[in-house]
């Protein structure tokens, strides 16, 4: 879990990019995709994106093990929307009152990618991408207040140890007595009594971690950065790539006819 | 050693000056410090012994110039200064460390955790760099070549180098004694002239214990700061200090009204003089005094020696098994193949070095883990009809037999008040609520019924911990480090207490570093190997 967080080993090219730029080109096909419900701007942006993994660092079986709630989510949405929405052109499948035309199909299909699509460049950027650089690049590039991005970027290192201390704290909980089991009443009291425990242990760290930053002179004042965050060359090239994906997805709608606004 | 010139490390030792100095906390009546007079040299290495209650992190929290501002209710009299100046406003002019190791980690990665103080003094890029080699060198976390670039990291080839470990090695993976160290190149690369160090030892085993005593000496060695530490072990710190200085808790010594303002220092002067003068007040406050092992009661009985549990060949881990899409992947054991019998009236005493899963070992026997191969199993006179294996018992089955004591005791604590505390195991099994006021005397907890769990102090939390377990009247007692960090006078209290326990019949299974403590409890070592090997086989020895 604590370990998830570093890219120890992923040496992938995108690794070397600034994290700026691909949260740039992240938010930019997310967007162009969030415009349109069709299945051919959303197929195109998914193969491009699939076509980057090596570039990333990520494979099928890692995109698989972290992301698989997010895929499941796509196809359950499609799913659904294949089912619920309104009838149009021959009808595929008919059980009560539920049924498949090829128009309620094709919009679940296009739904469904179109989840996936916009859920992996988010996955992509979080192979690739580690949180100090992130931050180095947030405050330095980005000009964001040092104080609120370093004191997030410590307190997430907190958040892994606190996902320890929970289970620490559920066994020695059992070990006073307080179980599991019981009414759905009796378990919830001792999930927030739980919940409590692990609380006061995150104020009493955050608070000692708030020393230690304090103590090593961290707080107003000019300060210098040991890693800086650098554009190059290949920061214009992860741009235009990103230009061209989503620029690409747009024009092939369009050309297929398939491009629709949301708001339309 | 002079005041005036910075060595050839860059370092110029501080003065620290106090005048009557105190200080109440928010929300505090009585001040945590009050009319401290005290000076210390550049250069020289103190040691700060007391009582608890005394303020001695109070102190040292005020010379980081971490100590909230006084505006907010705090009240602040008389004077502290270093170098003349009040502490506050000397960013890096001194270097803080506290207990909890977890918590002196900033950055993921180790080089930039190292920067980390530098950075936020607007060291220049390339000083930042060379001291953060210099300073891991120092403290023998030898950073492997890697440039000076910061990005070193991402193209290092990765793995732990033969030389040390590469400047991106995440921080989350180090031992506890290499995060103390790893926190102490992080004040180191800040060039303080004051290092401040928090019992910086408490948390850490025997080698984590020297591990860092070490490194301070050769840094001191190195540059000459001045050093001020707070630690109950004096034989760690003896040979490495030059003065002893005794605090006495701020309320007895001056808030009696208009009495006279006694001195909040006791004594103070060279540690053997000090350590030879208050020896017995010394032992008296709970303070490990070398050579000086506290009395204990002995043993009377060897026990019955009914089989009560028994490990056999067991493989343990933290982790549970993981989710990989639709499959099912077991953890990686941290220890294999133990066996080991718990037995009536018997001590086990699990025993090994960092990492080798002792304590994952007794989280397991205690039925709050399950054994990822192997098994746990409880012999009929334990289990009394709840069944073999001690983790598939219901919670209210398992504290009436197997009791664990964790070795953070807030971990523990399920109520708000210490009486709730000790009632809460009693009233969930509907007997034994009138073994509470005999657990309450014999471990000194009477006075305290009606506060809060948390307000106490570490050895009364240590205390009430062990009493709320055996409320509940287990016949195997599990406790994991129980006397980490405890003063001479909770030590003692415990292992006395438990040899009436284990004479009257009850397994005590302790994860121990502490030699002293197993002899006094007598019983067999279960000595784990350093890392998993599997089928590594270990007996409990016969008692």
């Amino acid at each position: 879990m604590r370990d998830a967080l570093t890219l120890r080993g992923n040496h992938a090219l995108l690794t070397r990019a600034n994290p700026l730029a691909k949260f740039a080109v992240v938010f930019l096909i997310t967007l162009v995709l969030a415009l349109s419900i069709d299945w051919v701007s959303a197929t195109t942006a998914l193969v491009a994106e699939l076509a980057l993994f090596p570039l990333a660092g990520l494979t099928l079986r890692l995109l698989w093990q972290r992301g698989w709630p997010l895929i499941i989510a796509a196809a359950l949405g499609g799913w659904s929307t294949a089912i619920v929405a309104a009838d149009s052109g021959a009808v595929l499948l008919d059980v009560g009152i539920w049924s498949i035309s090829e128009g309620s199909l094709q919009l679940g299909i296009g739904f469904m990618l179109r989840g996936l699509a916009i859920a992996l460049p988010a996955i992509l950027l979080m192979t690739c991408t580690d949180p100090t650089d992130l931050a180095d690049a947030l405050a330095q590039k980005a000009r964001l207040p040092h104080r609120f991005v370093l004191g997030t970027l410590a307190a997430m290192r907190l958040v892994g140890l606190m996902a320890e201390e929970w289970q620490t704290i559920g066994m020695a909980r059992r070990a006073r007595g307080v179980g599991s089991q019981g009414s759905p009443l009796q378990r919830l009291r001792a999930t927030l009594g739980q919940s409590f425990g692990l609380l006061v242990q995150a104020i009493r760290r955050a608070s000692r971690l708030a020393i230690t930053m304090e103590a090593r002179g961290f707080g107003a004042g000019q300060r210098t950065w040991a890693r800086e965050s650098t554009y190059s060359p290949l920061d214009a090239w992860v741009l235009v790539g990103g230009v061209l994906i989503a620029a690409t997805a747009v024009v092939a709608a369009a050309g297929m006819g398939t491009w629709n606004f949301v708001w339309r | 050693m002079t005041a005036s010139d910075a060595g050839a490390s860059g370092v110029r030792p501080a003065a620290v000056s106090a005048r009557g100095w105190g200080w109440r906390h928010a929300g505090r009546s009585a001040p945590a410090v009050h009319g401290l007079d005290l000076d210390i040299a550049p250069g020289e290495r103190v040691l700060l012994l007391g009582p608890s209650g005394a303020g001695k992190s109070t102190l040292l929290h005020a010379l980081a110039g971490v100590l909230g501002d006084e505006g907010d209710d705090a009240d602040e009299t008389g004077s502290l200064l270093i170098d003349g100046v009040v502490p506050r406003g000397q960013r890096g002019r001194s270097g803080l460390m506290q207990q909890d190791p977890e918590t002196q980690v900033v950055l993921s990665r180790l080089g930039d955790d190292v920067a980390f103080g530098a950075e936020n003094l607007a060291v220049p890029r390339d000083e930042i760099w060379r001291r953060v080699h210099e300073a891991l060198d120092d403290v023998g976390l030898r950073s492997a070549g890697g440039g000076a670039d910061g990005r070193a990291g991402l193209d290092a080839d990765g793995g732990p180098d033969a030389a040390g470990l590469p400047l991106d090695h995440p921080t989350s993976a180090l031992s506890g004694g290499q995060k103390q160290r790893l926190a102490l190149a992080g004040i180191l690369a800040m060039r303080p002239g004051l290092i401040l160090l928090d019992e910086p030892t408490a948390n850490l085993d025997p080698d984590g214990v020297l591990e860092v005593r070490d490194a301070v000496g050769r840094c001191l060695d190195k540059t000459g700061a001045t050093l001020v530490v707070v630690e109950h072990r004096v034989s760690v710190w003896k040979d490495l200090v030059d003065r002893i200085v005794v605090l006495q808790p701020g309320s007895s010594a001056g808030s009696a009204g208009s009495s006279a303002v006694t001195s909040a220092v006791l004594l103070d002067g060279p540690p053997d003089q000090v350590l030879a003068e208050a020896r017995d007040m010394l032992i008296g406050a709970g303070v490990w005094v070398p050579g000086y092992v506290p009395a204990t009661r002995r043993r009377t009985s060897a026990g019955s020696g009914d089989l009560l549990l028994a490990a056999e060949d067991l493989a343990v881990s933290r982790e549970r098994p993981r989710r990989r899409g639709f499959r099912t992947i077991p953890p990686v054991p941290v220890q294999s193949g133990v066996t080991a019998q718990v037995r009536s009236g018997h001590a086990l005493a699990v025993t090994g070095p960092n990492g080798a899963g002792k304590s994952t070992f007794a989280l397991t026997i205690a039925g709050l883990l399950a054994p990822v191969a192997g098994k746990v199993s409880a012999a009929v006179e334990l289990s009394e009809g709840a069944g073999i294996d001690p983790f598939k018992w219901k919670a209210n089955q398992l504290i009436s037999r197997i009791g664990t004591v964790f070795q953070e005791p807030e971990h523990q604590f399920v109520t708000g008040r210490v009486l709730d505390e000790l009632m809460f195991g009693p009233r969930h099994l509907g007997h034994g609520e009138e073994r509470v006021d005999e657990l309450l005397e014999r471990l000194r907890l009477t006075h305290l019924v009606d506060a809060n769990p948390y307000t106490l102090s570490g050895g009364e939390k240590r205390r009430l911990s062990v009493a709320t377990v055996l409320a509940a009247h287990p016949r195997v007692l599990v406790l994991d480090e129980p006397t980490f960090g405890q003063d001479a006078n909770t030590w003692a209290e415990l292992a006395s207490f438990l040899t009436e326990l284990l004479d009257a019949g009850t397994s005590v299974v302790s994860v121990t570093h502490d030699q002293e403590f197993s002899a006094v409890l007598g019983g067999a070592e279960l000595r784990l190997g350093p890392a998993s090997r599997g089928g590594a086989r270990q007996e409990a020895g016969a008692a």
